[in-house]
């Protein structure tokens, strides 16, 4: 087979015949169909300068309209998709959408390199049909920066914008593709299965191949690293991978949903995750991006890890040969290496629904607030009877060459109190020592880190975070 | 009329920003046969070139050329202002990130490919990486700069306090949303057209002119637009812009070389981090009788602008307050680091803190409240000189001191925050409050000159070219709005061209704040020379008196005696071609008054002093360090603002970038000199959030300038990032609260939750 990529651009259907289908859908929007309007800032995920509309039918059936890194996006990704640029959002008259005159209108623009980027995510925002509260502007806009203006003008403009009536995603259905594709161009293969069995089976078969979820990491090897792997079997289109069901006691969470499709059950059972995961890079990447990626990356500063240790989740992890469970307390081996096999999957990860008298909490420090990765992470359920802790989970990112549990701290919180498991996690890791932290402050906000669930604990009503200022 | 001086017109461009449609140099079209550069950088911090093998590159796919020094057919340097810093390093290298070689290629995948192949050996040497390690081997790119007035070490000896104090502030890299860029394109004979997304098009010209060992006249040097600056284009660019002109000579064919962002941040030039060290004598009372004064800046491998900053720096180090005797020495510290470059504020950010910090030392060791002594210390009447000899004229202190406190309720708040802080014992809040008085000009008098050259075509419509360039400041639109004033025309008539050394030549860069001043002196000098001839073609051709024609309202109303005639614009126009007037004309600007004498450091090196305070509120976590700033109240002089809409967001864009700079922006090397902070994933300047949830900004009302600029306008690029000051001095305040007693305190910049979380801990343990 040898299919070819079929997308709405801006409106227009498109095949393309020669394209790479690890080509980033910022090279081909530029170089390929002279769209110059979007811009590369940073080639990284982290700027915003590039983003785009990505209109798309999700997995379960839903339609979906997200703001996307084109920089890192991969071109086989986006088949069947719309794809909408700034220059999709002018008239045919040429006059500016209700979008893009909120910014003229508020002086939201100076050099305006950046401000392509920002319409396109005030069009997903607008698109979403949110309210323009301070909190969810901000949200939209934590992935996209600017250097000029002090975003003063862009979040007026975001106020207006809110609301604003946008025209119905165009109709995909002509872009429907009845079975599984491949794409194959210039000894780039890409594979899209839409049945479990048949991605396990390519998985067998293809061991050098990696496979793709979101392509928030992978992408990068593509735009940033210019050296896109050479085979990807991308997981996005298998509807098992996708679902998130409750199962008897858990939650189970398909491993290629994104965190956008995620979040709400999450949130529903572990409310402290609604901020955690808000801060989780930015709309752009939470699009893409998936919880079962961020455990296949295996970073030791990835923020699901700690959640994960700390829920104490088993992994569904199938092959040809069979599915088996993992503890996730076995899945982290070293430094970016975890328990799966080479024809391996990560198909959901069950994480056990709270228990009465069970709470969870979490913390992310980071040097900036928004989209910015982790110096230390941190989770912790716990189990308590009154205010006596009785059962305790506690993990940590940032603090080792994997995300890790803190047995001494949960130990200590159990058998010693608040102040007895600050010292403990104070003392129980070797911290990474880097331009996130020093290995200094990382051990000591390790322990401060319980020093503020403890005031949580103590006083859930007080706010013990700058941010509730 | 439509957008004359004084009106809040918006952007030129902001409509094409928002459809796309503005087009930055890697959106030009680029004609076949275009090849793109890569650069290989040095991956050491200091040693001697063992061998450069790029025999590989050479033949890998695509590869057209690979070049390094001995292929530049002038000379190897690309100093701004120095000599001998090279293109491509020779022999030795100075930096990790410093440029070896570049590849040319038919695709830019393939020239980086290519790159990435060069085999590079390099004997490693003892490499400076630090300001200290410069300041104890006595490394400097210039000799010790020293500012003085009257006997410090006397004064001091005899001060009935004393204090010293010690502290930091980190560099800032400019991310600027464009990445470094040039597009250039031979001509015939040796001609060529240089894109480039510079500030500074004339330098641009000269460095490439250099290169390839040509007359100035050869290259042209153009910009539109840049997608930011803020000092990073000033001289940085000029190399850019040279290595492409070099490929393009060398292969006859257009060559674009963009830097991505890693190795834009590796190669290239920052705002200098200081050192500073510091004795302040004072009374009773609080008043400064004396300081004596060290800082040592980064200076990085070479000399590049450092000189200037430095000058600033020290020039700066008085801010809003008399001292009446002052030792200042400005240490240039040569590093093996990028080398540190221009930065809006140049100096003048690093130059302010010293004597917020003094102050706030002096108020915690009096039992004293340093806002006041902030204010008893403001240059006054009688005490009224700079240590450099200049007069502080037109004193807005004062109101904008009372105006910004007025809009903090600051008195109110200090009570709220304290009542707060009684009762909170991880979260603090701070206030800070903070005044400043910046020097409008550029501190070498030659610079302070510009040119422009107005059209005039016979439909009325306006092409108007100067030697400032677009980067988002709003420069068009104001120029543009000085042209419209005089002829008294609608601002759509004028034409802003791109900035190009053919249409303006020996321009300066636009830095400095001055573009306004001098580019819009320039345009007011040439439409007023364009208005007086068609004013007397007029007159002459009408039997009026020159006094009788009027340009008003797009229209020319000739009051004849017995006839009164009324002339469209163009109608004028056309007629005065008719009658074979010169409907085109240059203009010229030059500051009157400045003059500088860089050894002794004396003179009055600036036109005129911009004003401005800011009240600013933050809170901190004392278990983490994580902090916020909540509010900012902002008062800023803009004399009369030329267009109050682009001055009030180049306020608001100067104090959020300011914050950065203070708190979370930091530049982080390893301990081999290699700088790991390459991304917007490592390097964080503020986003959305970052930005006070209240923010309010004044622009001082009735303070037309004293002096005669444009429209008695005033310059307002830099001065409002110093205003973000107030947050740094709030950050102290709020970490202040974490113990009951007074004493010190040391915030080093960038306040990173990690440095808030030490300073918190080092004054927890006094207690
Ligand atoms: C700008 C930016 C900001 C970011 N911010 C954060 C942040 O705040 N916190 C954070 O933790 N991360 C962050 N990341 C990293 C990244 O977004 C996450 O790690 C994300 O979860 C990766 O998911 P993905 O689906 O995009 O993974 P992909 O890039 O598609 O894949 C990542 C890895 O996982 C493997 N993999 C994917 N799915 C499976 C599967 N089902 N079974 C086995 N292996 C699999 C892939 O082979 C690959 O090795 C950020 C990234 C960017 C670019
Ligand atoms: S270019 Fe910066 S996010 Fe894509
Ligand atoms: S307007 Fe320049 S980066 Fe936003």
């Amino acid at each position: 087979m040898a299919d070819r990529i079929r997308l709405l651009l801006n409106d227009a259907e498109v095949e393309t015949a020669d394209v790479s289908p690890m080509t980033t859908l910022l090279d081909w929007l530029r170089d390929t169909r002279g769209l110059k309007g979007t811009k590369e800032g940073c080639a990284e995920g982290d700027c915003g300068a590039c983003t785009v509309v990505v209109e798309r039918r999700a997995a379960d059936g839903t339609m979906r309209r997200e703001a996307i890194n084109a920089c890192i996006a991969l071109m086989g990704q986006l088949d069947g998709a719309s794809v909408r640029t700034v220059e999709g959002l002018t008239g045919s008259d040429g006059a500016p959408h209700a979008v893009q005159a909120a910014f003229t209108e508020t002086d939201a623009t100076q050099c305006g390199f950046c401000t392509p980027g920002f319409v396109m995510s005030a069009f997903a925002f607008a698109a979403g049909g949110e309210r323009g509260a301070d909190g969810a502007i901000h949200e939209a806009l934590a992935g996209n920066l600017c250097r000029c203006t002090g975003y003063r003008p862009i979040v007026e403009a975001m106020r207006r914008v809110a609301g604003t009536a946008v025209a119905p995603p165009p109709d995909l259905s002509a872009l429907a593709r009845g079975g599984d594709a491949c794409f194959e161009v210039g000894g780039h293969r890409f594979v899209a299965p839409t049945t479990l069995a048949v991605a396990l089976r390519l998985r067998a078969a293809h061991p050098d191949a990696a496979l793709l979820a979101g392509a928030t990491d992978l992408g990068l090897l593509a735009s940033r690293h210019r050296k896109p792997p050479a085979s990807l079997i991308h997981l996005a289109r298998v509807p098992e991978l996708h679902r998130i069901d409750r199962v008897g006691d858990s939650i189970s969470l398909g491993a290629a949903a994104s965190y956008a499709d995620a979040t709400p059950a999450l949130v529903e059972h572990w409310p402290a995750l609604a901020p955690y995961l808000s801060r989780l890079g930015s709309r752009q990447i939470r699009a893409m991006g998936t919880p079962g990626g961020n455990l296949g990356t295996a970073s030791p500063i990835g923020d699901m890890p700690p959640v994960f240790l700390a829920l104490g989740a088993a992994l569904r992890i199938a092959s040809v040969r069979g599915e088996r469970r993992v503890a996730i307390d076995e899945f982290f081996l070293g430094y970016r290496r975890t328990a799966l096999a080479p024809d391996e999957i990560i198909v959901a990860i069950d994480c056990p629904l709270p228990r009465a008298g069970e709470v969870f909490h979490c913390d992310k420090l980071s040097k900036r607030r928004d989209q910015d990765i982790s110096t230390v992470a941190a989770a912790y359920r716990l189990q308590l009877e009154g205010a006596r802790i009785v059962g305790a989970r506690v993990a940590f990112g940032g603090m080792a060459a994997t995300p890790l549990r803190a047995p001494r701290t949960e130990a200590a919180l159990i058998e010693g109190g608040i102040e007895a498991a600050a010292r403990a996690a104070e003392a129980e890791f070797t911290p990474l020592d880097d331009w996130r932290g020093s290995a200094d402050y990382r051990r000591t906000v390790a322990g401060n880190l319980i020093r503020r669930l403890g005031a949580r604990l103590a006083s859930p009503a007080r706010a013990v975070e700058v941010e509730a200022l | 009329m439509k957008g004359g001086a004084h009106a809040a017109e918006r952007h030129d461009s902001a409509l094409r920003h928002v459809t796309g449609g503005a087009a930055y140099i890697d959106d030009l079209p680029e004609p076949p046969g275009t090849l793109h550069a890569a650069l290989i950088l040095s991956p050491i911090a200091h040693g001697r070139i063992a061998m450069l093998d790029l025999g590989a590159a050479r033949t890998a796919p695509g590869v057209v050329a690979v070049l390094g020094p001995h292929d530049i057919p002038g000379r190897n340097d690309v100093a701004a202002i120095g000599k001998d810093e090279p293109l491509f390093a020779e022999g030795r290298v100075y930096f990790a990130g410093q440029p070896l070689a570049m590849v040319l290629a038919d695709t830019l995948d393939r020239a980086r490919a290519a790159a990435a192949l060069a085999r590079i050996e390099i004997v490693a040497e003892p490499a400076i990486l630090s300001i200290d390690a410069a300041l104890a081997a006595e490394t400097w790119v210039q000799a010790p700069a020293r500012l003085a007035r009257g006997d410090a070490p006397a004064a001091l000896a005899r001060a009935p306090h004393r204090l010293t104090g010690e502290f930091r502030c980190g560099g800032q890299e400019h991310f600027y949303l464009e990445g470094q860029i040039a597009f250039a394109l031979p001509g015939e004979d040796g001609d060529m057209l240089v894109h480039s997304s510079t500030q500074h098009p004339t330098e641009v010209q000269h460095i490439c002119a250099r290169l390839l060992g040509c007359d100035f006249n050869r290259i042209t040097a153009t910009v539109r637009r840049l997608g930011g600056g803020f000092g990073g284009k000033e001289s940085n660019a000029s190399w850019v812009a040279g290595a492409a002109a070099l490929g393009a000579g060398h292969t006859g064919r257009p060559v674009k070389l963009r830097l991505p962002r890693e190795i834009d941040m590796v190669a290239t030039g920052k705002r200098h981090g200081f050192l500073y060290r510091y004795e302040v004598g004072f009374d009773d009372e609080g008043r400064v009788l004396a300081l004596d004064a060290m800082l040592a800046a980064d200076a990085g491998w070479s000399l590049d602008l450092t000189p200037g900053v430095v000058t600033r720096a020290l020039t700066h180090i008085d801010n809003a307050y008399f001292i009446p005797h002052l030792r200042a020495v400005g240490y240039a510290c040569r590093t093996n680091l990028q080398s540190n470059t221009a930065f809006r504020g140049f100096g003048g950010p690093q130059g302010v803190l010293v004597m917020e910090d003094a102050i706030d030392r002096m108020a915690a060791h009096l039992g004293r409240n340093a806002d006041a002594l902030r204010a008893l210390n403001f240059y006054a009447r009688g005490r009224d000189t700079t240590p450099y000899g200049q007069p502080v004229t037109e004193n807005h202190l004062p109101r904008v001191w009372a105006e910004a406190r007025q809009l903090g309720e600051v008195e109110r708040r200090r009570a709220e925050i304290a009542a707060f802080n009684a009762t909170s014992p991880i979260l603090k809040r701070g206030l800070g409050v903070f005044p400043l008085k910046f020097g409008i000009s550029f501190n070498s008098p030659h610079m302070n000159q510009a040119g422009a050259l107005v059209h005039v075509y016979t439909d009325g419509s306006i092409r108007l070219a100067h030697g400032g360039t677009e980067m988002g400041q709003g420069l068009f639109v104001k120029v543009a709005q000085v042209v419209a004033e005089v002829f008294q025309v609608d601002l759509d008539r004028i034409r802003p061209a791109a900035t190009s050394t053919a249409d303006v030549p020996n321009t300066s860069p636009t830095a400095a704040s001055t573009g306004s001043d001098l580019n819009g002196g320039a345009a007011f000098e040439a439409a007023r020379e364009l208005k007086r001839r068609m004013t007397a073609y007029a007159a002459e051709h009408f039997g009026a008196a020159e006094a009788d024609v009027v340009f008003a309202d797009n229209q020319v109303r000739i009051a004849a005696p017995g006839s009164n005639q009324v002339l469209s614009f163009g109608e004028l126009a056309q007629l005065c071609w008719l009658g074979r007037v010169s409907l085109s004309a240059t203009g010229y600007y030059r500051t009157p008054g400045i003059h500088w004498d860089p050894a002794t450091m004396q003179g009055r090196p600036f036109f005129y002093y911009s004003f401005g305070a800011s009240v600013a509120e933050v809170a901190i976590d004392t278990l983490t360090g994580e902090n916020r700033v909540l509010r900012a109240d902002l008062v800023q002089d803009c004399g009369r603002s030329l267009n109050p809409a682009i001055d009030l967001g180049q306020i608001e864009g100067a104090f959020v970038q300011g914050q950065g700079w203070l708190t979370c922006e930091e530049l982080w090397w390893d301990d081999r000199g290699r700088l790991r902070t390459v991304g917007p994933s490592t390097y964080k300047i503020p986003g959305s959030r970052d930005v006070p949830p209240v923010l309010n900004v004044r622009l001082l009302e009735n303070a037309p300038a004293e002096v005669a600029t444009v429209f008695r306008s005033k310059a307002v690029g830099e001065p409002p990032l110093m205003l973000a000051t107030a947050v740094w001095t709030a950050l102290r305040d709020a970490i202040a609260a974490c113990r009951q007693a007074p004493g010190p305190i040391r915030l080093d910049a960038p306040a990173t939750p990690e440095r808030v979380l030490a300073a918190v801990r080092a004054r927890q343990a006094k207690s």
